[in-house]
């Protein structure tokens, strides 16, 4: 299977998202101290995120661990919900609770295929129960379930059905775990980590996967990952999350050509990279700040070699750099319209 | 080139015993040079972790050593008086035990699980030094204890922690701080950078470089990142299926791949640079260790596999003069190899 992972496409997508994120935030609430009046504060684990995911086009969501790209890939999938924002679905709001309505639209496949499967049924049974909960496979369900293998390229389908999740290797599992997300037959697919589990050799074969039901099915994928490289391989669009915000978005290849926050280019300097002909020097030392009591003003802050006073005090604006290119940055203000603004909102329970 | 400090000769490990053996590792040679980083890369199962625990018999039931020798060459001059080399597979428990740690000292890959949670970082250090040091007060443990953390990038105070009060990056940099406190000759690094974060690895490897120019130990780099490795390492041995099956120095394992496992290999990480273009990674998968196909394990996955690759296993041979050797039927002499892996040195 060839995936036309480099073709050229236009820089800013004319047609409406099919799922869209409005300024998402989601706090997690933690029990601090204990005694009868333990004080709960909330973890910011994602604040503010907008993105749109649009039809035929994958955008990855890279960030460290902690940064909060699994709760955007939840929130979007509604397993969960946003204590503020919005998610939209073709541009109405998201209908609330989960109604299948909303699952057939929107899937999710998860990163680890030897959690994901149920041990205990063969492989027909996972693909054919989505088949039946949602009304799809009119008359002949093994052959619904074997064009779906077919379509993952687990071929001969007939094998692949008859067996259990262990007779498989783990790129085989995943490759089941995204039959089972197509099955009905959804417009958005929500990749959390899905080849992170896998052996480096088979990692490319599951990512041309996803990389062809783009082109063929026009899905519009959320690909979410920590591989800067395999994002700029895979996706359209990269998007960077650090301490549960958005710092930057852009086209793949402008994003690691030509980074525009200090944190992305932080990331790209550390990545591995053979073709380096001496180690790269880091602009930035240190680790993520914790969530439950994150640096004012810009997260990076405390770890950026370009800090500013109104770095310290102002959360930055997002700054458009380029056509489809955006980093909330300081730096890309001009210095006449550094100006501070109120405070920031202090969360409270639900 | 230096001489070699840790020699692994015709290693062989199995799973369990008889005829429902595993062949974990067959038939393993290795060299690891004073001074110098090895690089040793394969894919899940493939025998990396299995190789290195075996050669300093830290091997868990039911892995039995079947074959083999391993070479330790003391330092000249050394107060331990030892000239000749140690083969540690025939070592007694006494023998080892003056060995493991003040001469050879692993880094495992899971910081959490290798530090006691309930101990202090600082006790668990003092431990360590008592054991091994015993001429040294509590005074002075404390100092030197504070000396190695200082030396990770990690400040003196940190000794009072538990293990859950650091980060994933601090708890290897603890790991390392604590194998380099003997001032070991060799260092064994399994996976140590795997679970972290990138930024955090990159952090983590500067100091490891930087630390090893300082003082002079050789590493044997476990890692499934190949992409890391060839930024890392001096020599690159590549591991399949339980086989050595190529070994270069590092940038001419990059450039000029001979083998065709190698080759696939680096066509597995996407680039960060230049122009996109559509990778296939390699066909299939890693084998089942207990129905290895028949001759070379890789021809099934193999775009160059000819008759006899499904007969008989090539054995890892030296090209002539290049200082590298691959197992691979294509580099017999008896057939054109493949313009892919006949690229030129560099």
């Amino acid at each position: 299977m060839r995936a036309a992972a480099a073709t050229a496409r236009p820089a800013v997508p004319a047609q409406v998202p099919v799922l869209e994120a409005r300024e998402l935030t989601r706090y997690f609430w933690l029990r601090q101290g204990r005694g009868l009046l333990p004080r709960r504060s909330p973890v910011h684990a994602v604040e503010g995120v907008s993105l749109r995911l649009c039809a035929g086009r994958v955008t990855a969501l890279v960030g460290e661990s902690g940064s909060g790209k699994t709760t955007v890939a939840r929130l979007l999938a509604r397993i969960i919900r946003p204590d503020s924002g919005q998610v939209l679905l073709d541009g109405r709001p998201a209908p609330s609770g989960r109604p299948r309505a909303y699952a057939a639209q929107v899937q999710m496949v998860f990163q680890d295929p030897f959690a994901s499967l149920n041990p205990v049924h063969r492989i027909r049974h996972h693909l054919a129960r989505p088949l039946q909960i949602h009304h799809l496979a009119k008359g002949n369900v093994d052959a619904a379930v074997e064009d779906l293998l077919r379509r993952v390229a687990l071929e001969p389908p007939a094998d692949f059905s008859a067996k259990f999740p262990d007779e498989l290797s783990g790129g085989q599992r995943q490759r089941v775990a995204i039959a089972r997300a197509l099955a009905v037959q959804p417009r958005a697919l929500i990749a959390d980590e899905p080849v992170s589990m896998l052996d480096v050799s088979i990692r490319l074969g599951v990512l041309n996967l996803l990389a062809g039901l783009r082109e063929r099915e026009r899905l519009a994928i959320l690909y979410v990952t920590h591989d800067l490289a395999s994002a700029r391989y895979l996706a359209d669009t990269i998007v960077v999350m650090y301490a549960g915000q958005l710092v930057e978005t852009a086209p793949s290849t402008s994003l690691t050509d030509s980074p525009q926050h200090p944190y992305t280019q932080l990331l790209v300097s550390a990545a591995p990279d053979p073709d380096r002909v001496r180690p790269p020097a880091l602009r930035a030392r240190g680790a993520p700040p914790s969530l439950l009591a994150p640096p004012s003003g810009c997260r990076f802050h405390p770890r950026c070699p370009h800090v500013m006073e109104i770095c310290r005090s102002t959360p930055p604006p997002n700054v458009s750099v380029a056509p489809g290119h955006s980093a909330a940055c300081w730096l890309h203000v001009a210095p006449a319209q550094r100006r501070v603004s109120g405070k920031p909102s202090v969360p409270k329970e639900r | 080139m230096s001489e070699p400090v840790l020699e692994v000769r015709g290693l062989s490990v199995d799973y369990g015993y008889g005829d429902d053996a595993v062949h974990a590792v067959v038939d393993c040679d290795l060299t690891l040079r004073r001074g110098q980083v090895l690089g040793l890369a394969g894919e899940s199962g493939s025998g990396k972790t299995t190789t290195a625990m075996a050669a300093i018999r830290l091997l868990r039931s039911p892995g039995v050593i079947t074959a083999g020798q391993v070479l330790f060459h003391p330092r000249p001059g050394s107060p331990q008086g030892r000239a000749r080399p140690v083969d540690l597979l025939e070592a007694d428990e006494e023998e080892l035990r003056s060995l493991r740690w003040s001469e050879i000292s692993v880094v495992l890959q899971s910081a959490l699980n290798a530090l006691h949670p309930v101990i202090r970082i600082g006790a668990q250090f003092d431990d360590l030094l008592q054991a091994h040091r015993p001429s040294l007060s509590p005074g002075q443990r404390l100092e030197r204890a504070a000396e190695l953390l200082e030396m990770v990038g990690m400040s003196g105070d940190r000794l009072g922690c538990y293990p859950h009060q650091l980060s994933g990056g601090m708890r290897q940099r603890v790991m390392i701080a604590m194998a380099l406190a003997l001032e070991p000759q060799v260092m064994i690094l399994d996976e140590p950078t795997t679970a972290l974060d990138v930024v955090t690895q990159r952090e983590i490897l500067e100091e490891l470089m930087g630390l090893r120019d300082r003082l002079g130990f050789a590493a044997l780099f476990i890692t499934h990142d190949l992409s890391l490795l060839v930024e890392l390492a001096d020599e690159i041995a590549v591991m399949y299926a339980g086989r050595l099956v190529e070994r270069a120095p590092a940038a001419s394992l990059f450039r000029a791949p001979r083998l065709p496992y190698t080759y696939g290999l680096l066509h597995c990480f996407p680039p960060m640079h230049g122009a996109r273009s559509s990778m296939e990674g390699i066909p299939g998968s890693p084998p089942n260790l207990r129905e290895l196909p028949s001759g070379c394990s890789f021809h099934p996955r193999c775009a160059w596999a000819m008759p006899i690759c499904r007969q008989k296993t090539p054995r890892l041979r030296d090209l002539n003069g290049s200082g590298r050797a691959v197992a691979c039927w294509l580099h017999s002499g008896e057939v054109a190899v493949p313009a892919e892996l006949a690229r030129a040195e560099l």
